[in-house]
């Protein structure tokens, strides 16, 4: 049996008086496709860094591929694909310039035109870096992390700021990825990527793994398939809302309104407005929608994963 | 592939970049060449002019002026006294001559063209009064191929082309590649480090073959400065040059976060050289105190070399102290920049 792709235990690092890694275990098998989730400053980029060897912990456990970084970075680095969050490329290089370079580091793996092609780049193979839109970069980015046949594939925020066509054909080189046996960490503050891309994800906030399983085992913590958010013209009291039917769990945000989770949603709605119209109110605001990872963020920590 | 497909890789990507890249393409290429033709138009050599002289109007000073124009060294303008000192004053006569018993010669002493014109006058007037000549005098006017300003700043300003080439190749682009995270992309590759830092040396002495050939040929082709000694000489100056440099601009970007950061490092290095290292006036005007110290920086040591080969055509071994000294530097450099380097 081979060792874990990936296995961390007790990892802490601190700048200063900042801690950005408070106390981290993980464990990713082999072929698996692990979400590291979490508002900016969470302590992704960290944690990701400490684990492809750039940062060097305070404390704790690194092992990858059943190997350490102490002993082993020789043995590692090829095996490892990465791309880091916002690396710029030299922009006065062509495409095609860019993979051959990073392909010339590797002792195998793909030739430089599958690199090209396997992120959709061939028609701009002779295009100068500086002249790619922002997704066009981020697919050149994979191409130079993929020129060495990883078995690990490190992405930091790879879909930030790209626009929703750019992101579905790097979600779809990442699947192609999986095909072929690849294990993949990716960090992500967009829950639908995570809920789209991986097996597992772990929750990160202030340093610390706040929750980790599939997807779907988190959103299921939540009690319910829908989340109701509601704001109501007249006071009403949580232990009313609790006992409407279907309702499984009852939260306050911030700015006091109401979320409600519930397993349906036929049932709770009519009983609401009949509530809020026996009292001589109403509703100023509702929303609906299918429970996500968002959601889970917001049980766990009272805030939006976004700060809008 | 193996380690070479890598360093091939590594020192096309930085030559490709330099020659993408106008603003390098002018500050290699074109501001030496323009500093050449500037300074070799301003410092051209003139014929020998007659030294101007006022003669004051009245005194009986123009009993003398037919004597003076029979010379050729001596052009001569008539003018009242106050005009005539004026003229002195600014420069545009070197001497006033003023008449009565004995004939008054007013001149600045502190300007060479004054002393000059005191000399020149002198004699004139003593001949011309038929005065005997004691000792016979034969004189050999020379013109010496070498010795024309434009042939001394050459050699200089390729010196200096060296190094601040090194610098900015060197030291700014690998603090930008710092900067952006280029560096910590390419650490995080199996990359040998070692392998980085060698193309860029490479790709700098690739650029030499380029950079030094257009310098040398633009001075042939136009102000006639030749090679006195020999160009396998020269170039191998320039390659020991080029290569001490590199490291000046490794050293110089080691710890540099920013490129604001290494353009001050930069320029706290080159600048002292550009006045100190005779690049466009000879080190020798500065105290003997200093001389030992300016004679021990990198650049006083190529130019110096690049001088006994290129004006005085002795062979390379009559700069050995000089070569000595900059493999010394080259050696310090990269020691200290390999010790002190950081990559992220």
């Amino acid at each position: 049996m081979s060792a874990p792709a990936v296995i961390c235990r007790g990892l802490r690092k601190t700048y200063g008086e900042t801690v950005a890694v408070k106390h981290l275990d993980l464990e990713i098998q082999r072929g698996e496709c692990f979400g590291l989730l979490g508002p900016n400053g969470a302590g992704k980029t960290t944690t990701v860094e400490i684990l492809e060897g750039l940062t060097a912990p305070d404390a704790g456990e690194v092992e990858i591929l059943g190997m350490r970084w102490e002993e082993a970075e020789r043995e590692i680095r090829p095996r490892l694909g990465i791309q880091l969050q916002e690396t710029r490329l030299t922009e006065r290089q062509r495409v095609e310039e860019a993979v051959r370079l990073f392909r010339s580091f590797y002792p195998s793996g793909p030739t430089v035109d599958e690199l090209i092609s396997r992120v959709q780049l061939g028609e701009k193979r002779r295009t100068y870096v500086k002249d790619l839109s922002g997704g066009q970069r981020q697919r050149l980015s994979v191409a130079c992390a993929l020129a060495g046949q990883p078995d690990i594939l490190f992405l930091d925020e790879p879909t930030t700021g790209l626009d929703p066509q750019s992101r579905r054909a790097l979600w779809q080189v990442c699947e192609e990825f999986r095909a072929e046996g690849g294990t993949i960490l990716l960090t992500t503050h967009f829950m639908d990527e995570a809920e789209k891309l991986t097996d597992r994800v772990a929750i990160m906030d202030h340093g610390e793994i706040l929750v980790q399983g599939s997807p779907r085992e988190l959103i299921d913590t939540l009690g319910g398939a829908y989340v109701i958010e509601l704001t109501p013209t007249v006071p009403v009291g949580d232990g009313e809302l609790a006992a409407l039917p279907g309702v499984r769990r009852v939260d306050q945000t911030g700015s006091g309104d109401w979320l409600l989770t519930a397993d349906e949603l036929h049932r709770p709605l009519p009983a609401l407005i009949d509530l809020l119209g026996g009292k001589g109110g109403g509703l100023s605001a509702l929303t609906t929608h299918r429970a996500t990872l968002d959601d889970v963020f917001l049980a766990q920590t009272g805030r939006q994963l976004r700060d809008e | 592939m193996s380690r070479r497909a890598a360093i091939r890789e590594l020192t096309l990507t930085r030559l490709r970049v330099m020659l993408r890249e106008p603003e390098v393409i002018f500050w290699v290429f074109a501001f030496p060449v323009l500093l050449a033709l500037g300074l070799g138009i301003a410092f051209r050599d003139a014929p020998p002019e007659p030294v101007r002289v006022a003669v004051v109007a009245e005194t009986g000073a123009e009993a003398y002026v037919a004597r003076l124009e029979a010379s050729a060294e001596v052009s001569t303008t008539g003018m009242a006294a106050d005009a005539a000192m004026d003229a002195l004053r600014r420069g545009e006569v070197a001497l006033v001559l003023d008449g009565g018993d004995p004939v008054l010669l007013r001149y600045d002493p502190t300007r060479p063209e004054g002393r000059t014109a005191r000399a020149v006058v002198d004699a004139a007037l003593q001949e011309a009064a038929g005065a005997p000549r004691p000792v016979d005098v034969r004189v050999d006017e020379v013109r010496q191929r070498g010795d024309r300003y434009i042939d001394w700043l050459i050699p200089g300003l390729i010196g200096f082309n060296l190094l601040s080439t090194g610098l900015w190749a060197i030291g700014f682009y690998i603090v930008q590649m710092r900067q952006n995270r280029q560096l910590k992309r390419l650490v995080a590759t199996p990359m040998r480090r070692s392998d980085f830092l060698l193309s860029q040396i490479l790709a700098r002495l690739a650029f030499l073959l380029l950079e030094v050939p257009l310098i040398v040929a633009f001075a042939w082709l136009v102000f006639d400065v030749r090679v006195e000694g020999s160009l396998a000489a020269v170039g191998l100056i320039t390659v020991l040059g080029a290569t001490c440099f590199s490291g000046l601009g490794l050293l110089a970007a080691t710890r540099a976060r920013t490129t604001e950061g290494v353009s001050g490092i930069i320029n706290v290095i080159m600048m002292p050289m550009l006045v100190l290292s005779g690049v466009f006036f000879s080190a020798s005007r500065f105290p003997d105190a200093v001389q030992p110290l300016i004679r021990i920086l990198p650049l006083t040591a190529v130019n110096d070399a690049l001088r006994t080969v290129y004006n005085d055509g002795l062979p390379l071994l009559a700069a050995g102290g000089e070569l000595l000294i900059v493999v010394a530097w080259t050696a310090v450099c990269f020691l200290l920049a390999l010790r002190w380097f950081r990559w992220q």
